[in-house]
């Protein structure tokens, strides 16, 4: 019940490495916005379903509810808060702003995430990829509708 | 390659260059797209522990003991909470209702008995989430269980059980509510169409943050400060300090950022009473958020509704005389908001449509179900999907052509404002023109060339119209026909607008936007006043009960904002105005106000503008360099103005009177195809028109429609919350509970009228709220596809595929109608 075996951690996040203790059992969101205060992933659901955590960790898109921080040992990981160039907004970011993809904006830091690993590996994607890609995002303000949108000027 | 197309709107002003009606970015997105929003769960406290309930595995039961001994020895937990504690600590919750629902006894943890699965039982806070997660089961508790009621439409049955034996029943409310002359109008009527039962099933807006709070408690002020999501704090604050026996300013609300609220953040006040509880108990800052199947277990769903007996009155030609029916609401376990829903559905009672002889038997009753609560569309988007549901099955019954019935009965351009046979007015609206923009949107001269090229690859195309009156801006007043104690009416939000010591224009807003961009048009509508840039207004995010920028129905709630909130932004800025007029004056050695005007961040002389004195000289000036300035100047620039919209207290009696101040519109038209072997459909074409007056922001206003638009189509098609007949709920979190996702979205087409309010200082509405629209047009989509297929009625205002052909195989699944006359 109080199974609180922990392990020693390092993982490099946005080109900063953290060496933490970390409970065997703790996810990695919650590694991420409690124990290193980086909140701008979020935590939408119980069931790897909404994509508001979603990270890169190695290179690959990760839902980091699914995953727990003991298995990003040694891992580099990209999140919202790495994609501004100080203050100057990505690419992504401003089109996210110009075609209004956001409302609340707690989905968006996840859906940014998203984006970036789909352009990254494919710099112009079809609608079709585009929406294939944020099927695993839920964003309940939009409709999506201008999200697409945003992805696709980003991708011009 | 969203289709998404904006007809323009008409010009009913001239151009000018103003920032209202710009799509001005938002303000707040520079630091959500950086992950730098503050929402609750980002805010930490030295030393704070984590909340966690214990919640029932029962629909129904008395609770016979509960232990926590094991879990305050949980080396990690700080203290528990039970409803024994709450109960000896707390009076019971505030009740709106009348006598039954009156009795009705809440708390903020079950006491002696549970009414729902996941009715939280006993609070655990610990070191740490997934302490107080593990301490959560050392608790032991022991049932009786209890048959379970879900079924509203036998919670009055002989022989149920009854949920709360204070209110003698499980009747929590009845009122008949009757206008015109039903008589006259059944007798005049060529035809009568009679509908057994309609349903408006129970879902919610799941916004993708869950509820959530840190109460800190300050022992020696004995006040909380209760960091929250929480989307009323007007409403919250009056149902916690009476029930916590403290004054209202020992409860100071702070939001930053909210994950979307959609009514659903509106009644976490028993959640948030136990964290104060505990607060103040365990001496420490208490941390509570919700995990996503608390959220579907527990919190605000939507009010679903029966409609028995509904008979429509109607001429031959398809003009509609009146209606009468008996609605059944289904509130849940508990009234957190409710009976509200009982009387908010009647700002817009005829729909669009001219019938003037009505009558509407409602009943509230308890279920062994999650309570209910506002949701996007509260309570008038179960009436408006009804309303339309008779149209639908009148055209279908007399077979008349659906487009043309709402046409010949929708009120009229010329019609405005028009009061409604309940004393409502609509305030403008062209809904015919609308219904044009829809169907041109969607091609409907081609519709039969589709219908037969669809036919022709083996499926069923249909085209459905659904229509959202977004009524705004509420009168409290309505209140008093549920109870005619309270002492509630009217309508007030707050907004202040200061100049600061280097000239800074700051503004407080009263609100708790969850994502409806309230810094940017709050910003509009102040740079348009004092003649500056948006740059140059600092509107503060979220709100604080400490910057006493609100009353008592300040928050984010009841399409709103445009109206109450910027009008208060108005009205403060033309105060700043004014007083900057009145300092200068003395400044410039005593010129009048109509000399003087502002320009480029600053004031100058008309006649001679190198006589200019900038917003920074006037900030100092008062702030800090004020020797010398007129004894009676009455200058602060700091203006806080209360915006209160024109309302009488509505008759009681007569359940009449004005209950909203503004009718925004939206008429939606979906087409699909239906696959008839396994009755799965596609929506191929879709189109939402939208009216909400001027609009500050167009792009915003956009956002929200299309917002709207998808939630319907996530409601109409799959999301329900699905209880088994022991009361456990089948969808409690998204594996279950399927919301759209980003391949789920079709093809949109949005268009707009612009039809200013003349009743608002603005002349806006409040919006976003008109998702209503879209479940009747895919309610509508599948009747029309159904029409030579078995020609099933729709029931239900959820309508997955296997319902599709369920209707398919046996059309009497559908609704049940009899025509008379």
């Amino acid at each position: 019940m109080s199974a609180t075996t922990e392990r020693s951690i390092t993982v490099t996040i946005n080109g900063t490495t953290y060496e933490r203790e970390v409970e065997a059992r703790k996810l990695l969101i919650h590694f991420v916005r409690d124990d290193l205060d980086l909140t701008g992933s979020h935590i939408g659901c119980d069931t790897g379903n909404c994509g508001a955590c979603s990270l890169i960790v190695d290179g690959t898109l990760v839902k980091s509810c699914m995953m727990l921080a003991v298995q990003a040992d040694g891992a580099t990981i990209e999140s919202v808060e790495g994609l501004a160039d100080g203050d100057e907004l990505n690419k992504l970011q401003q089109a996210f702003r110009e075609h209004h993809a956001l409302q609340c904006g707690y989905c968006t830091p996840g859906m940014l995430m998203s984006a970036t690993a789909l352009l990254r590996s494919n710099p112009h994607p079809s609608d079709d990829e585009i929406k294939k890609a944020l099927q695993g995002n839920i964003c309940r303000c939009t409709g999506y509708w201008n999200i697409f949108e945003a992805v696709k000027a980003a991708s011009e | 390659m969203t289709s998404s197309t904006t007809i323009t709107p008409e010009q009913t002003e001239q151009a000018q260059e103003t920032w209202s009606g710009q799509n001005v970015p938002r303000k707040e997105d520079r630091r959500l797209v950086q992950g730098q929003g503050v929402f609750v769960d980002d805010v930490k406290r030295h030393g704070m522990g984590y909340l966690h309930f214990v919640r029932s595995p029962y629909a129904h039961a008395h609770i016979t003991s509960i232990d926590v001994s094991a879990a305050e020895e949980h080396p990690a937990v700080y203290g528990t909470l039970t409803g024994e504690e709450v109960a000896a600590l707390t009076d019971p919750f505030f009740q709106l209702a009348s006598v039954p629902g009156a009795n009705v006894k809440d708390y903020a943890l079950a006491v002696g008995k549970v009414r729902y699965v996941g009715e939280p039982i006993v609070a655990v806070v610990a070191e740490t989430r997934e302490a107080a997660r593990d301490a959560s089961e050392l608790v032991e508790v022991e049932y009786e269980p209890l048959d379970a009621i879900t079924d509203a439409r036998h919670a009055q049955d002989d022989g149920v059980p009854t949920i709360h034996e204070d209110a003698g029943g499980n009747l929590m409310w009845h009122g008949t509510y009757e206008w015109g002359d039903l008589d006259a109008a059944f007798a005049e009527a060529d035809k009568v169409v009679k509908i057994d039962e309609l349903h408006f099933h129970r879902f919610n807006s799941t916004p993708l943050e869950c509820d959530g709070a840190l109460v800190e408690y300050n022992r020696g002020m004995g006040q909380w400060t209760i960091t929250t999501n929480n989307q009323f704090p007007g409403f919250a604050i009056i149902m916690m300090g009476p029930a916590m026996k403290v004054g209202l300013d020992k409860l100071r609300f702070v939001t930053q950022d909210i994950g979307g609220g959609f009514g659903n953040k509106i009644t976490s006040h028993p959640q948030l009473v136990a964290c104060c509880l505990l607060a103040r108990k365990l001496n420490r800052p208490v941390q509570w958020t919700e995990w996503r199947t608390d959220f579907h277990l527990s919190m605000s769903h939507g009010n679903e509704r029966w409609f028995h007996e509904t008979e429509v009155a109607v001429k031959d030609d398809g003009t509609l005389l009146g209606f009468r029916t008996k609605a059944l609401d289904d509130a849940g376990a508990y009234l957190r908001y409710e009976p509200l829903g009982g009387v908010i559905w009647a700002q817009v009672t005829p729909g669009m449509y001219k019938w003037k002889n009505i009558r509407v038997d409602f009943t509230q009753v308890a279920t062994n179900k999650a309570p209910v609560s506002p949701n996007r569309g509260y309570s008038r988007m179960q009436h408006l999907w009804f309303t339309e549901r008779m149209i639908d099955i009148v055209a279908h019954e007399l077979d008349l052509d659906p487009v043309e019935v709402r046409k010949r009965n929708y009120i009229r351009v010329e019609d405005m404002p028009y009061t409604t046979p309940n004393g409502c007015v609509y305030d403008s609206g062209d809904y015919a023109k609308m219904l044009d923009i829809a169907l041109d949107l969607v091609d409907y001269p081609s519709l039969e060339a589709r219908r037969a090229d669809a036919k022709s690859r083996g499926k069923l195309l249909g085209l459905g119209i659904g229509s959202t009156l977004d009524s705004g801006t509420n009168n409290f007043g309505q209140s008093r026909m549920i109870n005619p104690e309270l002492q509630f009416s009217g309508n007030n939000e707050v907004a202040t607008v200061k100049l600061d010591i280097f000239g800074e224009i700051v503004v407080t807003l009263g609100t708790t936007p969850q994502g409806q961009g309230h810094e940017t048009t709050a910003a509009q509508v102040v740079a348009d006043i004092l003649k500056c840039s948006v740059d140059d207004v600092f509107v503060r995010a979220g709100h604080d009960s400490y910057w006493n920028s609100h009353a008592g129905f300040s928050g984010t709630y009841a399409s709103q904002f445009a109206v109450t909130g910027l009008s208060a932004v108005k009205g403060a800025t033309e105060m700043l105005r004014d007083e900057i007029f009145k300092l200068a004056g003395a400044v410039f050695g005593g010129v009048p106000a109509e000399a003087l005007e502002l320009a480029d961040g600053g004031v100058r002389i008309k006649e001679s503008p190198e006589a200019f004195l900038p917003f920074m000289a006037c900030g100092a000036i008062i702030n800090a360099n004020n020797a010398g300035l007129p004894e009676d100047l009455g200058v602060t620039l700091n203006c806080r103005y209360v915006y209160r919209p024109p309302f009488e207290v509505p008759d009681v009696e007569k359940k009449y009177g004005n209950l909203t101040l503004t009718y925004a519109t939206q008429i939606h038209a979906a087409v699909i195809e239906v696959d008839p072997e396994t009755g799965s459909y596609e929506i191929v074409d879709y189109a939402a028109v939208d009216d909400c007056g001027k609009r500050i922001n167009p792009q915003i206003v956009e956002g929200q429609v299309m917002g709207a638009t998808a939630q319907a189509l996530g409601a109409a098609t799959h999301e329900q919350f699905v209880y088994d007949e022991d009361g456990n709920l089948l969808t409690p979190n998204f594996y279950d509970y399927h919301v759209p996702h980003a391949l789920d979205m079709p093809p949109l087409q949005t268009g707009s009228v612009e039809s200013p309010s003349p009743f608002t200082p603005l002349g806006t509405k409040g919006m976003g709220e008109g998702g209503g629209a879209g479940i009747h047009a895919v309610c509508s989509a599948v009747q029309d596809a159904l029409r030579n297929h078995g020609g099933a009625l729709v029931y239900d205002s959820c309508n997955p595929y296997h319902r599709v052909w369920e209707m398919l195989n046996d059309p009497s699944t559908g609704a049940r109608v009899e025509v008379t006359g």
